[in-house]
């Protein structure tokens, strides 16, 4: 445990030492704040409409603002995301610091579970900013917390499993911009995969459209918290884990 | 301290490392000696548990490398080739980061880092980051995450590649004040390193082991046997190449090149024959100018090349 942490806390000194870290967080806070601004100016509008025409109809903020934010960061994700995973194990392979890891008396699972800790922990540093619009809400109207809050569980845990895939893609090269230019197919993917359920009643579509990240994602937008997405991303996070471990492993036999 | 048996190592088709044996006693410094491509990076992996063996088996301190690689990875210090460093961390920050790793108790960890960058003579500047150091100081700070834990045994790979001769003679001055605590195995392809530092070496080429001597021995192997470079001018190639063979103790001439009317020698003496005045003899009586003797020291190299086969491809090439 005190090696995931010292490993976890090394991570998050480098994300935070280099560029990536502020570079991610002023991308994510410029792209936010114009989803934001967007959701709340046709808020807005939608509520003189209503003023003007004399009907009443139901304004929730979370139903119009918070949800459809989450949404769009859950998009934006997909494109942080693998900027985040890419250097994980990569950028150590390529400068050769992973010898210094793996002649270390310490677990590979201990390497990977840290890695992918900091990982997730930078990604819900990029969520925190968020909170600085969202207080907004807070301060002119009167949105539920509760959906709020699980929205924002159901955004850790999307991330958490794409950035374990991301981990082990990056495990399989040198190469950093390979490393994200792959875990982005690979989020891209995840995300589509549930077009097929539109036209396609077969099982593998079922099956397919299952797998999906959006489909389980939905219903934490709506402040849903159902067993079923939950074990889906768990399932996710160990395969990505899995996956990293194994492949740490072939590259003692192969190298 | 280090046990070797039959190590084997291939990768698909290839065979990385062939059959190696060899022991290490506690306090000795050996020293891994072969031309790029011989196979000492793999051996080394190999005992640092990096890499698993094909057959054979290693133990480190009493612990096999495949049934234990924990303990192995505990009482080991390694340094590879390019010092594992990360270039955005300060020294200090770093030194602290691989004593936490290794395991060192929270308690030691300040005083460890101390000790082990006082003894690289990193102390100065632990403040720095490690992306401004130079290669000297970050080949140091290398050396000095491989001692933090106070390991038995220190693993250096080509500790001292990419050094300036004033780095170069440091580092080997710090690997000799760290034997005696440490049992250490270095690797490098630079002779006299080896003579400087070790007190016995293991000679790879090709994965196959070819020497496993003390330095000592290695070298005497050739001692009495002795070549001598020798410059004639006024007279004719072939006749003073015919001259110096018949000296008595002479076993053979090699002829190098002819400048000026200089004509220049490598004449070999049997063992135990000191042939140099008899040679000067030679050629004065013969009417010809000596412009230069003198004695050729032999050294592990020759001794080097003779054992990887390396000698007779140069001499093939040069004919």
């Amino acid at each position: 445990m005190t090696n995931i942490i010292t490993i976890c806390r090394k991570e998050l000194k480098s994300y935070f030492s280099s560029p990536i870290a502020y570079l991610l967080m002023a991308m994510f806070a410029f792209l936010f704040g114009f989803f934001f601004w967007n959701a709340v100016g046709y808020f807005v509008s939608m509520s003189f409409q209503a003023q003007m025409s004399g009907r009443t109809i139901p304004m929730d903020v979370n139903e119009m603002i918070i949800r459809p934010l989450l949404m769009n960061v859950s998009v934006i994700g997909l494109f942080l995301i693998p900027l985040i995973a890419m250097r994980l194990f990569a950028e150590e392979k390529r400068s050769g610091t992973i010898e210094l890891l793996l002649t270390s008396p310490i677990h590979d699972m201990e390497i990977i579970v840290g890695k992918w800790l900091a990982a997730t922990i930078l990604y819900a540093c990029l969520l925190g900013i968020s909170a600085l619009n969202i207080l907004f809400l807070f301060a002119y109207g009167q949105p539920d917390w509760k959906p709020l809050l699980i929205g924002y569980l159901g955004l850790i845990l999307q991330a958490g499993g794409l950035l374990a895939i991301g981990a082990f893609i990056s495990t399989t090269t040198k190469n950093q911009i390979i490393a994200g230019a792959v875990t982005f197919g690979a989020c891209l993917m995840l995300w589509v995969l549930e077009w097929v359920a539109g036209y396609e009643t077969a099982t593998w579509a079922t099956v397919l459209s299952y797998m999906s990240v959006v489909r389980h994602f939905e219903p934490f937008s709506k402040g849903v918290i159902d067993t079923r997405d939950l074990v889906y991303f768990a399932s996710v996070i160990f395969l990505g884990l899995f996956l990293t471990a194994r492949s740490l492993e072939s590259l003692r036999w192969r190298s | 301290m280090i046990k070797v048996e039959g190590l084997t190592k291939r990768y698909d088709r290839t065979v990385a490392v062939n059959n190696i044996s060899f022991e290490v006693e506690k306090g000795q410094i050996v020293g891994f000696l072969g031309p790029n491509g011989a196979g000492k990076t793999t051996t080394m992996r190999i005992l640092t548990c990096f890499l698993p063996p094909s057959e054979g088996t290693a133990s480190v301190a009493g612990f096999d490398v495949l049934q234990s690689p924990m303990d192995v990875k505990r009482h080991i210090g390694y340094l590879p080739e390019n010092p594992p460093v990360y270039p955005e961390m300060e020294v200090e920050e770093y030194l602290t980061f691989v004593g936490r790793l290794k395991g060192i108790p929270k308690a030691d960890l300040a005083l460890r880092v101390r000790e082990a960058s006082e003894k690289c003579a990193v102390a100065e500047v632990s403040k720095k980051l490690i992306s401004k150091l130079s290669k000297g100081y970050r080949q140091r700070v290398g050396l000095a995450q491989a001692i933090i834990h106070n390991p038995d045994v220190l693993i250096l790979d080509e500790p001292t590649a990419g050094l300036d001769p004033k780095q170069i003679h440091e580092t080997r001055d710090l690997i000799r004040s760290l034997a005696g605590a440490h049992t250490i195995i270095l690797s490098t392809h630079i002779l006299p390193e080896v003579e400087q530092t070790c007190d016995h070496v293991v000679i790879i080429s090709k994965g196959r082991m070819v020497a496993k001597d003390s330095v000592q021995n290695l070298t005497s192997r050739l001692r009495g046997q002795e070549a001598v470079a020798v410059e004639v001018t006024g007279g004719d190639n072939a006749a003073i190449q015919q001259r110096l063979e018949q000296v008595a103790g002479v076993s053979r001439v090699v002829a190098r090149d002819t400048r000026d009317g200089r004509h220049s020698y490598e004449v070999e003496s049997l063992p135990g024959c000191n042939v140099r005045g008899d040679v000067a003899r030679a050629v004065v009586e013969s009417g010809w100018n000596l412009h230069e003797l003198r004695a050729v020291a032999l050294s592990l190299e020759d001794v080097f090349l003779e054992l990887t086969g390396a000698g007779q491809a140069a001499e093939g090439e040069k004919q």
